[in-house]
């Protein structure tokens, strides 16, 4: 698995970039100064424990959030005043999962694909096609929230690259997943890696944290470490990511729970 | 877009095992129940007598209150002081008095007096029974003196009596008025609640978050919320509508069209002001009780149980900014008086105020980002 995939175009146009980008709660700074580029067709992992501020600085990217200071572009657009045009290129995944429960498999599909004007014509063998691919035509017609979480999240991904955007963010998309679903999942982030989408995940797992081109480690609402796993495992003389998260983390001061 | 959102909502809406059948048996039940039970109509007042005298004239006037129908005598005492007990043990209601010598004194100095003591803790009963004795004593005391006064031979005195003429309602019938009000009732609670759950539920599920990063546009999405809720209204004023008409034969004097028409633009209003709350509330729970107070708020000012005319001028003032107000007085004059829409031009701009300004408003608080 990790000879795929890692054949990146490095070379290629930038499609996120952060200066210094902050979000400040009050007298709380969830994000701190944050700066990295991410180029097209990467695998961008966010690493950091609970607290780091990863959500915080998707939220920001994706349009959620307003930056307390610094700037960002995601796509070519601001991130203050062009979040719609930001909206139109990318896909998103978020921690809490956000299919409709009440609704049919392909009933989400098909409500998806409308509002991001995938044309009608093309939703209904766009959505047939995917679920032969998923293995899933037998549960065309469930409910969403029948399907075991696995499956949820298999979909919510799809859902989510379904209009081809530019960039999919994702985070924390595999929390609560066994490791053979996690496995699955991280195939499908490839695949989509391949045909050229750039992936942003956030992840506390250390295994995933392997599978990414690059990983930026955040501590305390900091970018304390950016750099390929293999340089990051160099750079911090440990054998694993385990060990260069320990090295990095040790010295938070906030409370992960 | 606007295709897709509205499909969805219609989706989930009948895929709700509940929200279907309230819209449904709500106004049909509603229409059907509350005029029966919502009667101002007091009959069968238990009265306490007390009669004193036991002349002829007293048994005369004892007769024509039982013959009445309203009264029903509870209680037949010596004293005014059993009479009391008698009420203070909630048999009577009313206490009737006939003093000593009402007969002679009636002969002899053209006069008499009797007592009419009420219960008020039940104000509507008391207050009415005693109203109504009073005015079949009055009957009662014009008869005998006319009487009396043909037995002295004396010409009649000069007197006029006032006739009342009841427009539009006139058998004064408590149902003709409540009706139309009562529709607009629940179809003011249904377009109210209703979009008031629905934004927040989305809060709740966490979905609203993945359609924030749509490019759904804020007013897309309202829209989408919106129009469920104006057919789903038109449905509700349908179905309250064939009840009324089912049940109580009562038509509108005025034509549907208008009636439709005010529906849809109250509609409109009310829904968008539920819309406000849902997205002010974060959680179900804030928003039920938000949507509550200010729907039971707008009832109470709109003069469908109480006339604003009869509020004090704070209150009169107050009820200018209570659109259900405006739609109630719409349909009583539409179904009782056919007023038409040049009658109407009044409420048609204040509930078109309310709908743009509300909506505007929803849009305005609706927050993809934050």
């Amino acid at each position: 698995m990790e000879s795929i995939g890692k054949t990146g175009i490095f070379n290629s146009e930038i499609v996120i970039s952060a200066d210094k980008l902050t979000k400040k709660f009050g007298q709380f700074t969830a994000v701190n100064e944050i700066s990295f580029e991410v180029r097209k067709g990467e695998i961008f992992g966010f690493l950091g424990a609970n607290g780091a501020g990863k959500t915080t600085a998707m939220r920001m990217l994706t349009g959620l959030s307003h930056p307390t200071s610094g700037s960002g572009y995601v796509a070519g657009f601001d991130i203050y005043t062009e979040s719609e045009q930001i909206k139109k290129n990318i896909g998103y995944m978020s921690q809490k999962f956000a299919l409709y429960d009440d609704l049919k498999v392909w009933e989400n599909i098909r409500f998806y694909a409308g509002i991001y004007g995938v044309p009608n014509k093309e939703i209904e063998p766009r959505t047939e096609a995917l679920l032969n691919k998923l293995g899933f035509e037998k549960e065309r017609n469930s409910l969403v929230k029948s399907l075991p979480l696995g499956w949820k999240q298999k979909l919510a991904f799809s859902v989510a690259i379904f209009h081809e955007p530019k960039i999919v963010f994702l985070d924390e998309p595999t929390s609560g997943v066994d490791p053979l679903s996690r496995r699955n999942f991280w195939e499908m982030i490839y695949d989509a890696a391949d045909r050229g989408i750039t992936v942003f995940v956030t992840t506390h797992y250390m295994d995933e944290a392997e599978y990414c081109n690059r990983i930026s480690v955040m501590v305390d609402g900091k970018i304390e470490a950016l750099d390929t796993p293999d340089n990051l495992k160099t750079q911090f003389n440990s054998s694993n990511m385990n060990d260069v998260f320990y090295k990095l983390a040790r010295n938070s001061t906030r409370n992960s729970d | 877009m606007l295709k897709y959102l509205i499909e969805k909502e219609f989706k989930q809406f009948f895929r709700n095992k509940f929200l279907p059948r309230v819209v449904l048996a709500l106004p049909l039940f509603a229409t059907l129940i509350f005029p029966l039970v919502a009667n101002f109509d007091v009959k069968s007042i238990n009265l306490s007598i007390v009669d004193n005298d036991k002349s002829t004239y007293s048994n005369q006037l004892i007769n024509k209150v039982t013959s009445s129908g309203y009264f029903k005598i509870s209680d037949v005492s010596t004293s005014y002081k059993d009479a009391l007990k008698s009420v203070e043990l909630l048999k009577s209601d009313v206490i009737l008095e006939i003093p000593h010598k009402f007969e002679a004194g009636l002969i002899r100095e053209g006069e008499g007096s009797v007592m009419i003591a009420a219960n008020t803790v039940n104000g509507m009963k008391g207050g009415l029974g005693s109203a109504y004795l009073s005015s079949i004593v009055a009957d009662y005391n014009n008869m005998i003196r006319t009487n009396l006064l043909e037995l002295n031979g004396a010409a009649t005195k000069h007197s006029f009596e006032i006739v009342p003429l009841f427009k539009f309602n006139p058998g004064l019938i408590y149902q003709v008025y409540m009706i139309p009000a009562i529709m607009i009732m629940i179809l003011g609670l249904v377009c109210g609640f209703l979009p008031a759950l629905n934004i927040v539920s989305e809060k709740e599920s966490g979905t609203i978050e993945q359609i924030n990063v749509t490019p759904v546009s804020k007013l897309m999405f309202i829209l989408a919320k919106l129009i469920p809720y104006w057919i789903v209204g038109f449905v509700v004023l349908t179905i309250g509508f064939l009840s009324a008409w089912m049940f109580y034969g009562f038509l509108p004097a005025g034509s549907f069209v208008t009636l439709y028409l005010f529906a849809s633009i109250f509609v409109l209003a009310i829904s968008g002001f539920g819309l406000v709350v849902s997205n002010y509330a974060a959680t179900i729970q804030q928003s039920i009780f938000m949507i509550f107070f200010f729907v039971m708020l707008f009832i109470f000012m709109s003069g469908l149980y109480t006339p604003i005319a009869s509020m004090p001028d704070w209150a009169q003032q107050f009820s200018n900014f209570s659109p259900i107000k405006y739609i109630i007085s719409v349909f009583r004059q539409v179904y009782l008086k056919g007023s038409s829409i040049t009658d109407l031009t009044t409420q048609l701009f204040a509930l078109l105020g309310f709908a743009v300004f509300f909506n505007g408003w929803a849009v305005f608080s609706y927050r993809k980002k934050n």
